[in-house]
C-alpha cells in the first residue's frame, strides 16, 4: 500500500484525479449559489463531453501512439445511440439518471463495435494508414446516419434507410435523417459529466499502468523491439483503439443529451481536428494537459464574445500564443525559477 | 525579485478589468433589449450579417422617432445548435428581453426551446421549420415530433406550408408536365420544403420524373443531378435550396444546353445580386418569395436605399424578414404606448416574462395586422405560423416581375 502512494507516476495520478473533483465542487457550487453566469451554466455538461473526448483521444494519440483523424464519428455514433435509447426508454425507465446509464452504455458499446470494425484491418498495417481510414470512417457514419430513419408508436420501432417509408399513428420519430434528433430531453447532468470523466480517469490510468498498458506503450516507442520479446500487436493495439472509441461513445451520449437537438453534421471533420488540438495543446500522452485544454478551448470561445467580431482572430492568437509558450524553453526556465523562488522564500 | 512584484502587478490589473465586465449588467435600462442569434461568422454568414444589418436599421429608425427606444445585440452562432444556445446564454446574461430567435433553422429548434424555457418572447425573421414552433405534424410520419411552444413565432414562411403553396402553384398554373426536383438531403430546410412538395404533388396528380440529392460536400458539382433531370425529359425543374446552389444549377443547364423553366422557393432570393453571378442564367426562373428588392412601394424602396447606403449591397429576403420582426413587435407594442408609464416616461424595466405575455396577446389578437416588406395583413394565430400571401415572381431581363 505505502507502495502504491509513493511511487512518482501514481501521485501525479492522485493530484489529477484531486484537481477534477476540486473543480467539481467549486463549480457545483459556484451554480448552486447562482454565482455561475448563464453562459457558464449552459457549458458544464459540454465541457464534460469534451474533456471525455480529449481523454479518450489521447489514449490513441498520446499512449497509443497512432494518428486518428475520426474520433468525432465514435462520438457521433454514441450520441445518436444514446439519444434513441433515452427516447425508447422514457416509458420503461422512468428514472432519468438510470436512462442516461444505460444510453451511455449503448452509445459505448456501440462505439467500441465500430472501433473494432475500423480497427482490426486497419491496425495490422504500419505506418498512417489508422489516420486515413478514420478520417473516411467519421464521414462514413455523417453519410449513413443523415439517411437513417428511426420512429417510435404503440406497435413498436419502425426503422428505414434512405427515404422514409413508414407512417405512424402516434408515437414520435427518434430519428428523422437529414432532420437529426429533435425535442431530446436533457437529462445530462453535470454530476453525471463529472462522473463520466472519473470513470475515465480510472479507465484510463490503470490501463496504462498495466502490464497491457506498458505492452501498447512499448508499441509505441518501438514496433520492431516490442514484437521481437512477444507482444501481440494487433491484439494490444486494438485494446487501446477499442477502449479509446468506446469512451468516445459514451461522450457522445453525455453531449446529445445535454443538447435540444442534433444533426449528423455536428460531428465532421471539423470536431475531429478541434478534439484533436485539445490533445496536442495539452501534451501528448498528459491526460491533465488533455483536461484543462479541453476545458479552456471549449469555454474560451464564449469568454471572448466581448471583441465581437474579432473573437475567432483573437480565439487563433491565444492558440499560438499557448502553442508557443507550452514550448518555450526560455519561458519554461522563467516559470521554474518563479516557482523555485516562491519554493525558497517559503523555507 | 522584481519579477515577481511585476506578475503580481499584472494579475491585480487582469482581476480589476475583468471586474470591471463583470460590474456592466446592473445599471437600469434605458432601451428594450433585442438579441438574437446568427451566424455572422462562417458559411452562412451571408444570412446573419443580412439580419443583422436589417434589425439593426429598423432599430435605429425606431429609435429616431423619438418614442420607446430598443436596443439590439445579435450573438455569433455559426450556424451550429450548440453554440446558438451558448450566444443565446450570453444574451441572457445581458439581460434580453425579447428574442429575435435565431436566424438559421437548427440553431432555431435549439434556441427556441431554451426561449420556451425561460419565456421569453420569440419571434424569428427566418428560421423557417415546423420544429422551430412546435406542435405541427410530419407530413410524412403523421405525428407532432415537437410539443408546441406557445412563445415562438415566425416571420418566414414554414417549410412545408412552402412546398405545399409550390405544387398547388405549378398546378393550378399548368407550368409543368414532367417535374425534376433537385434537393440538399442533409439539410432541414430543403428537405423539410421537398417532403411536403412531393405529397402535395403526388395528391395533385403532379408528374415527378426524377429526384436526385447532393450534400454539404458534394455542393460544387451537379453534372450528375442536371443530366439526371435532362435524361428524364423534365420540362420544369423544382429547386427547393438557397440561391449559391442554385446558380451552379444554372450554369450546369446552359453549359448541356437543357432550358428547362426552373422553380424555386424563398432561399432563391438575392440569387440576382450574387457576385460574380451572370443574371442571364437566372432569366425565366420563377420563384414564390415574400420579398422583391424592386418593388415599386414607397416602404421597399426606403429599407432597400438605406440598406444599400449602409451596407453597399441590395438586401435580401432575410434581411427584409428581420426589419419586419422589430416592426411587428413595435407595432404589437402599440408603438411604445403599452410601455408608458403615466408620467410620460416608458417601463423599460419590464420583465421578459411580463412582456411575453403581452406580446403573445398582441400577436394573436384577432384583430392583429401587420403590413411589411414582406407582406400585406399578415396575421398570427397561436400555432405561430404567419399567414401570408406568397408572390409568384419571375425574373425578366435581370428583375423580378410578378407573375
Amino acid at each position: 500500500m505505502k507502495k502504491f502512494f509513493t511511487s512518482k507516476m501514481k501521485k501525479s495520478n492522485w493530484l489529477v484525479y484531486a484537481g477534477v473533483i476540486l473543480a467539481f465542487v467549486v463549480f457545483q457550487v459556484m451554480s448552486g449559489t447562482g454565482a455561475l453566469s448563464s453562459t457558464m451554466e449552459g457549458q458544464l455538461v459540454p465541457v464534460c463531453a469534451y474533456v471525455v473526448m480529449a481523454l479518450s483521444l489521447n489514449l490513441t494519440v498520446g499512449v497509443l501512439g497512432e494518428l486518428s483523424l475520426g474520433h468525432a464519428g465514435f462520438m457521433s455514433i454514441g450520441a445518436f445511440t444514446g439519444a434513441v435509447t433515452a427516447a425508447a426508454l422514457e416509458g420503461a425507465i422512468p428514472n432519468s439518471g438510470l436512462r442516461l446509464l444505460v444510453a451511455m452504455i449503448m452509445g459505448a458499446l456501440l462505439a467500441a463495435v465500430a472501433g473494432v470494425l475500423v480497427g482490426v484491418p486497419v491496425l495490422r498495417l504500419r505506418g498512417d494508414y489508422l489516420a486515413i481510414v478514420t478520417l473516411a470512417f467519421g464521414e462514413i457514419i455523417k453519410s449513413i446516419i443523415t439517411n437513417l430513419y428511426i420512429g417510435m408508436d404503440s406497435t413498436g420501432l419502425h426503422c428505414s434507410f434512405l427515404n422514409l417509408n413508414f407512417t405512424m399513428q402516434d408515437g414520435k420519430m427518434l430519428l428523422n435523417g437529414p432532420m437529426g434528433v429533435t425535442g431530446i430531453e436533457k437529462i445530462s447532468t453535470f454530476l453525471s459529466g463529472f462522473l463520466l470523466i472519473m470513470v475515465t480517469l480510472v479507465i484510463i490510468f490503470n490501463l496504462v499502468n498495466s502490464r497491457s498498458g506498458r505492452a501498447i506503450m512499448a508499441l509505441r516507442d518501438n514496433r520492431i523491439a516490442a514484437e521481437s520479446v512477444g507482444i501481440n500487436v494487433t491484439k494490444y493495439k486494438l485494446m487501446g483503439f477499442v477502449i479509446s472509441a468506446s469512451l468516445a461513445g459514451a461522450a457522445g451520449t453525455l453531449f446529445a443529451l445535454s443538447q435540444n437537438t442534433i444533426m449528423a453534421n455536428k460531428f465532421d471533420f471539423n470536431t475531429s481536428i478541434l478534439v484533436l488540438v485539445f490533445v496536442v495543446l495539452g501534451g501528448l500522452g498528459r491526460m491533465w494537459g488533455s483536461i484543462i485544454a479541453a476545458a479552456t478551448l471549449t469555454v474560451l470561445p464564449e469568454l471572448l464574445r466581448e471583441f465581437s467580431d474579432y473573437r475567432m482572430l483573437v480565439y487563433a492568437i491565444v492558440l499560438i500564443l499557448i502553442m508557443l509558450a507550452t514550448n518555450n524553453p526560455t519561458l519554461k526556465g522563467w516559470f521554474a525559477r518563479i516557482f523555485k523562488r516562491k519554493g525558497a522564500e517559503k523555507e | 525579485m522584481k519579477k515577481f512584484a511585476k506578475i503580481v502587478c499584472l494579475l491585480t490589473v487582469l482581476v480589476m478589468a475583468l471586474c470591471c465586465f463583470a460590474g456592466c449588467g446592473e445599471k437600469t435600462n434605458d432601451a428594450i433589449k433585442l438579441g438574437g442569434t446568427g451566424p455572422l461568422t462562417g458559411g452562412a454568414a451571408i444570412y446573419g450579417n443580412a439580419v443583422n444589418n436589417a434589425a439593426k436599421i429598423a432599430v435605429e429608425e425606431i429609435n429616431a422617432l423619438g418614442g420607446i427606444q430598443f436596443e439590439v445585440k445579435y450573438e455569433d452562432d455559426t450556424h451550429d445548435p450548440e453554440k446558438a444556445v451558448n450566444a443565446y446564454n450570453s444574451l441572457m446574461d445581458w439581460n434580453m428581453q425579447i428574442c429575435l430567435g435565431s436566424v438559421t433553422t437548427k440553431p432555431g429548434e435549439a434556441t427556441s426551446v431554451e426561449a420556451n424555457e425561460d419565456h421569453i418572447f420569440y419571434l424569428t425573421p427566418s428560421a423557417s421549420s415546423a420544429n422551430v414552433l412546435g406542435g405541427v405534424a410530419d407530413p410524412l410520419t403523421g405525428v407532432v415530433d415537437v410539443e408546441r411552444k406557445d412563445n415562438v413565432f415566425q416571420m418566414c414562411f414554414m417549410d412545408p406550408s412552402q412546398g405545399k403553396a409550390s405544387a398547388e402553384y405549378i398546378s393550378s398554373q399548368k407550368l409543368g408536365e414532367k417535374i425534376a426536383i433537385i434537393y440538399k438531403n442533409d439539410e432541414v430546410y430543403s428537405t423539410g420544403i421537398y417532403n411536403s412538395f412531393k405529397l402535395e404533388a403526388e395528391a395533385l396528380g403532379l408528374n415527378i420524373v426524377s429526384t436526385t440529392t447532393f450534400t454539404d460536400d458534394t455542393d460544387t458539382d451537379f453534372s450528375v443531378q442536371v443530366a439526371a433531370a435532362k435524361d428524364a425529359g423534365a420540362d420544369l425543374v423544382f429547386l427547393p435550396m438557397y440561391y449559391e446552389y442554385a446558380a451552379l444549377i444554372l450554369k450546369e443547364a446552359k453549359d448541356i444546353g437543357y432550358a428547362p423553366k426552373f422553380f424555386g422557393v424563398d432561399g432563391m432570393d438575392g440569387i440576382l445580386t450574387m457576385d460574380g453571378f451572370d443574371t442571364s442564367l437566372a432569366e425565366g426562373v420563377m420563384l414564390l418569395t415574400p420579398f422583391n428588392a424592386d418593388a415599386e412601394d414607397e416602404r421597399t424602396k426606403a429599407f432597400v436605399a438605406k440598406y444599400q447606403e449602409e451596407y453597399g449591397e441590395i438586401p435580401n429576403q432575410f434581411a427584409a424578414d428581420a426589419y419586419d420582426c422589430v416592426y411587428a413587435i413595435y407595432q404589437a407594442l402599440d408603438e411604445g404606448e403599452a410601455l408608458k408609464n403615466e408620467d410620460g416616461t416608458y417601463n423599460y424595466d419590464i420583465t421578459a416574462t411580463e412582456l411575453c405575455d403581452m406580446l403573445i396577446e398582441a400577436f394573436t389578437a384577432s384583430d392583429f395586422t401587420f403590413s411589411g416588406l414582406t407582406g400585406e395583413n399578415m396575421t398570427w394565430t397561436a400555432d405561430g405560423a404567419v399567414s401570408k400571401t406568397p408572390k409568384g415572381m419571375v425574373i425578366q431581363n435581370g428583375a423580378y416581375v410578378g407573375m
